[in-house]
C-alpha cells in the first residue's frame, strides 16, 4: 500500500514536475525577494513575456504538427520593421493590415513548402529565417526606423495602453491564448493537428489532408508573429532591423520547457503558457536578487534540460536512458 | 558522361559552386586571382572546421546548436588567459597555456553536450538548444562583457602568416578536413557513425556502444569549434563576447548544401566542403561586385531550399506526390 502511494507520488512528481517546478520557482523567489510577489511586478513580468508568448502560441501549434518554425525570430524583425516604418506613411491601421498580410504570406510559403512540398520544416525555415533576415535588411537599407508623433497616434494603445485598467498586452495575450487552447481542444481543426503530429501516416489514411492542416498551423503561427510584431513596435515605436534575432529559439525554449514534445502529437496551449511565464519569473526573479540579465541563460539551460529529462524520464519509466 | 551526370544529380551543390565560380569569374576582373583565391580559403576556414565537426554530429542523427557559443569561449580565453601576469615572463611559451585552456574548453563542452544526450536520452536538438544560452552565459559571466585585445604579437601574426604559398590559416583547415575525412571513410569510429545515424537499433543489436560513440563525436565537434574560435582571435586580434553568433545556422546550412541527411546516416566531407566553398564563394564574389551583404543572406536562404527541393526531386523513390 505504502508502496503503491509512493509510486503514484513519483509519478505526479514527475507528470507535474514543470508545475511543481514553477510553484516551487514562485514560492521560493517571494520568500528571498519582498519586492517579488508584488502586484507592479507580476504585470511586468506578464508585459515582458507578452511577446515571446503570443509568438510561442502560434509556435505551439506547429511543434504538435510535427514541424519546427525557426523563422519566427527574422519574421517578428520584418512585421516590427514594417509597422513602424509605414505607420508615419500610410496611417496606423493600413500598416497592421500591411503588416499581418506580410506575414500571412510568410506563414503560407512556409506551409506550402513544409506541408504540399513535403520538404523538412527545420531547414525550410532555417533557410526562410536567412531570407526573411535578408529582406528585411534590404527594405530599410540598414537603417532604424521610428515613428515621428509617439505622443499623439492611437497605435500605442497596444504596447503602452491599458484597457480597463489591465495592459493592452497582457489583454491580447491572455484573450488569443483563451481563443488558440479552444480551438486546439475542442475543435475538428484542433484533432487534425494532433492526429497529423502524432501519426501522419494513420492521420493522412483517415482521410486528414495534411498539407492543409500543416498550411494552418504556419499561417497561424505567422499570424502570431505579426500580433508580437505590433505590440513590439507600439511599446518602442520604432524598431532595429534585427530586433527578433535570437527570438526563433528562446521561444522554442518556452514550448519545450512547457512539456510540448518536438516529435509532435501531444502539447498544450495550457502548457506553453506555463513554459513563457516560467522563463519570463526566472529572468525577472534573478534580476531582482540582482544578478546580471546573463546569469538567467545559465539557469534557463539547466531548467530546460531538466524539465525535458524528467519528462522523458517518466514515460520511460526509468531515469538514464537504455544507449549502452 | 552519364557518371558524371549522376554524380552531379546526388551532389548538386558542385554543379551550383561550378555555375557561380564561371559567372563571377566572367563578372569581375578580380575574382579570378590566385591571392582571391587565398582570401576565399581563410574566410571559409572558421565556418568549415566547424562544418567537418557538424557533418559528424549530423551524420550520427544528431545536431549541435551551441557551437558558436564555444567559439566564443575559446576566443575570450585564448586572448585573456595569454595575458595573465604570471605567464609574463614566459615570452611566446605564454601561448602554450592559453591555446591549451581553449581547446581543452571545447573537448570540455563537447563531452558534457554527448554525455547529457548519452545519459538523459532527451534529443541532441533540445540539450543543444540549451547549452547555446547557457554557454553564452557562461562566456558573459567570464567576460563579464568585455572585449579583450591580444598582447601576444604572435599570436596576432599567426592569423595573416603564410605555410609556403599558402595562408596558415587555409593549411590548417585543409589538413582537418583531411584528417576527418580519414575518420570518417578508413576507420571503425567513421563506419560506426553512419551505423549509428542509418538504425540506431540496429547499431545497439551489431553492438555498437552508441552512446559513448556519440559522445566521441560531440568532443570532435567541440575541439574543432574551439580551433575555430582561435582562428577567428588570431585574425581580428581580440575576442568579443557575441563572437559566433548566428554561427550554428551558417554551418548547418553549409553541411545541409554539403548533401549531409537531418535524418541521419548520410553524408561526407567531400560534400561538406562543397557547401562551405559554396557559401565562401558568394559571399566573396558579392562583396566583389559590391553588393551589399544583405543579399548573401537571401540568395543563402533561397539556395538552402532550392538545393533540398532538387535533392527531393531528382532522388525520390516511393515518395507521397504534391497534394494540398
Amino acid at each position: 500500500m505504502a508502496e503503491e502511494r509512493l509510486k503514484s507520488a513519483t509519478r505526479i512528481l514527475t507528470q507535474r514536475g514543470i508545475l511543481i517546478a514553477f510553484i516551487l520557482f514562485m514560492v521560493g523567489f517571494s520568500v528571498v525577494s519582498d519586492r517579488f510577489m508584488t502586484a507592479d511586478n507580476l504585470q511586468a513580468v506578464f508585459r515582458q513575456a507578452a511577446i515571446i508568448g503570443v509568438m510561442a502560441l502560434g509556435v505551439t501549434l506547429v511543434v504538435i504538427c510535427g514541424n519546427l518554425d525557426l523563422s519566427v525570430g527574422s519574421l517578428l524583425s520584418l512585421s516590427t520593421v514594417l509597422v513602424v516604418d509605414l505607420h508615419d506613411k500610410i496611417g496606423p491601421i493600413s500598416a497592421i493590415a500591411v503588416t499581418l498580410l506580410v506575414a500571412l504570406a510568410v506563414g503560407a510559403v512556409n506551409g506550402l513548402l513544409v506541408g504540399v512540398a513535403r520538404l523538412n520544416s527545420l531547414i525550410v525555415t532555417l533557410g526562410m529565417l536567412s531570407a526573411i533576415q535578408g529582406l528585411t535588411l534590404i527594405y530599410t537599407g540598414g537603417q532604424n526606423v521610428d515613428i515621428q508623433n509617439q505622443d499623439t497616434t492611437w497605435f500605442a494603445i497596444f504596447g503602452r495602453g491599458a484597457i480597463l485598467g489591465v495592459p493592452t498586452q497582457i489583454l491580447i495575450f491572455v484573450v488569443l491564448a483563451v481563443v488558440m487552447h479552444v480551438v486546439l481542444a475542442h475543435t475538428p481543426f484542433g484533432r487534425r493537428v494532433y492526429a497529423s503530429g502524432g501519426n501522419p501516416t494513420a492521420a493522412v489514411f483517415s482521410g486528414i489532408r495534411r498539407g492543409r492542416v500543416v498550411l494552418a498551423t504556419y499561417m497561424t503561427s505567422a499570424f502570431c508573429t505579426g500580433i508580437a510584431a505590433i505590440i513590439l513596435g507600439s511599446r518602442v515605436m520604432g524598431s532595429q532591423n534585427n530586433v527578433g534575432q535570437g527570438y526563433e529559439l528562446l521561444v522554442l525554449s518556452a514550448v519545450i520547457l512547457g512539456g510540448t514534445s518536438l516529435l509532435g502529437g501531444s502539447g498544450s496551449i495550457a502548457k506553453t503558457v506555463i513554459g513563457v511565464l516560467i522563463l519570463g519569473f526566472i529572468q525577472n526573479g534573478l534580476l531582482l536578487l540582482g544578478f546580471a540579465y546573463y546569469v538567467q541563460w545559465l539557469v534557463t539551460w539547466v531548467v530546460i534540460i531538466l524539465a525535458v529529462w524528467l519528462d522523458i524520464a517518466a514515460k520511460r519509466g526509468r531515469m538514464f536512458s537504455p544507449f549502452a | 558522361m552519364n557518371r558524371t551526370l549522376r554524380w552531379l544529380s546526388r551532389n548538386p551543390i558542385w554543379g551550383f559552386i561550378l555555375l557561380i565560380f564561371v559567372f563571377f569569374s566572367l563578372a569581375n576582373p578580380f575574382f579570378f586571382d590566385l591571392q582571391n583565391f587565398e582570401n576565399i580559403l581563410v574566410q571559409t576556414s572558421t565556418i568549415g572546421l566547424i562544418a567537418l565537426g557538424m557533418t559528424l554530429v549530423m551524420i550520427n542523427g544528431n545536431i549541435d546548436l551551441s557551437v558558436g557559443g564555444i567559439v566564443a569561449l575559446s576566443a575570450s580565453l585564448v586572448v585573456d588567459i595569454q595575458g595573465w601576469e604570471i605567464f609574463a615572463g614566459w615570452g611566446d611559451w605564454q601561448l602554450v597555456p592559453a591555446v591549451a585552456a581553449a581547446l581543452l574548453a571545447g573537448v570540455a563542452l563537447g563531452a558534457l553536450n554527448g554525455l547529457i544526450v548519452w545519459w538523459t536520452g532527451v534529443d541532441a536538438f533540445i540539450v543543444t538548444l540549451g547549452a547555446m544560452l547557457g554557454i553564452r552565459g557562461i562566456v558573459f559571466v567570464y567576460t563579464k562583457e568585455q572585449s579583450f585585445y591580444a598582447t601576444n604579437f604572435a599570436f596576432s601574426d599567426f592569423g595573416s602568416s603564410n605555410i609556403g604559398p599558402l595562408p596558415t590559416l587555409a593549411v590548417v583547415f585543409l589538413v582537418c578536413a583531411l584528417l576527418v575525412h580519414w575518420l570518417l571513410s578508413q576507420t571503425v569510429h567513421g563506419r560506426n557513425t553512419y551505423a549509428v545515424g542509418g538504425n540506431r537499433q540496429a547499431a545497439v543489436n551489431a553492438g555498437i556502444r552508441i552512446g559513448p560513440h556519440m559522445m566521441v563525436n560531440f568532443i570532435i565537434l567541440g575541439f574543432l569549434a574551439a580551433l575555430a574560435g582561435m582562428t577567428l582571435a588570431s585574425q581580428m586580434g581580440a575576442s568579443t563576447p557575441t563572437l559566433g553568433q548566428d554561427y550554428e545556422l551558417w554551418v548547418i546550412t553549409a553541411v545541409v548544401l554539403g548533401g549531409t541527411k537531418l535524418t541521419g546516416g548520410a553524408g561526407n566531407i567531400v560534400g561538406t566542403l562543397g557547401g562551405v566553398l559554396a557559401i565562401g564563394i558568394l559571399r566573396n564574389g558579392m562583396n566583389l561586385m559590391q553588393v551589399p551583404a544583405f543579399y548573401v543572406l537571401v540568395i543563402l536562404g533561397v539556395i538552402l531550399i532550392a538545393v533540398l527541393f532538387l535533392d527531393r526531386q531528382l532522388n525520390r523513390k516511393g515518395q507521397e506526390g504534391y497534394r494540398l
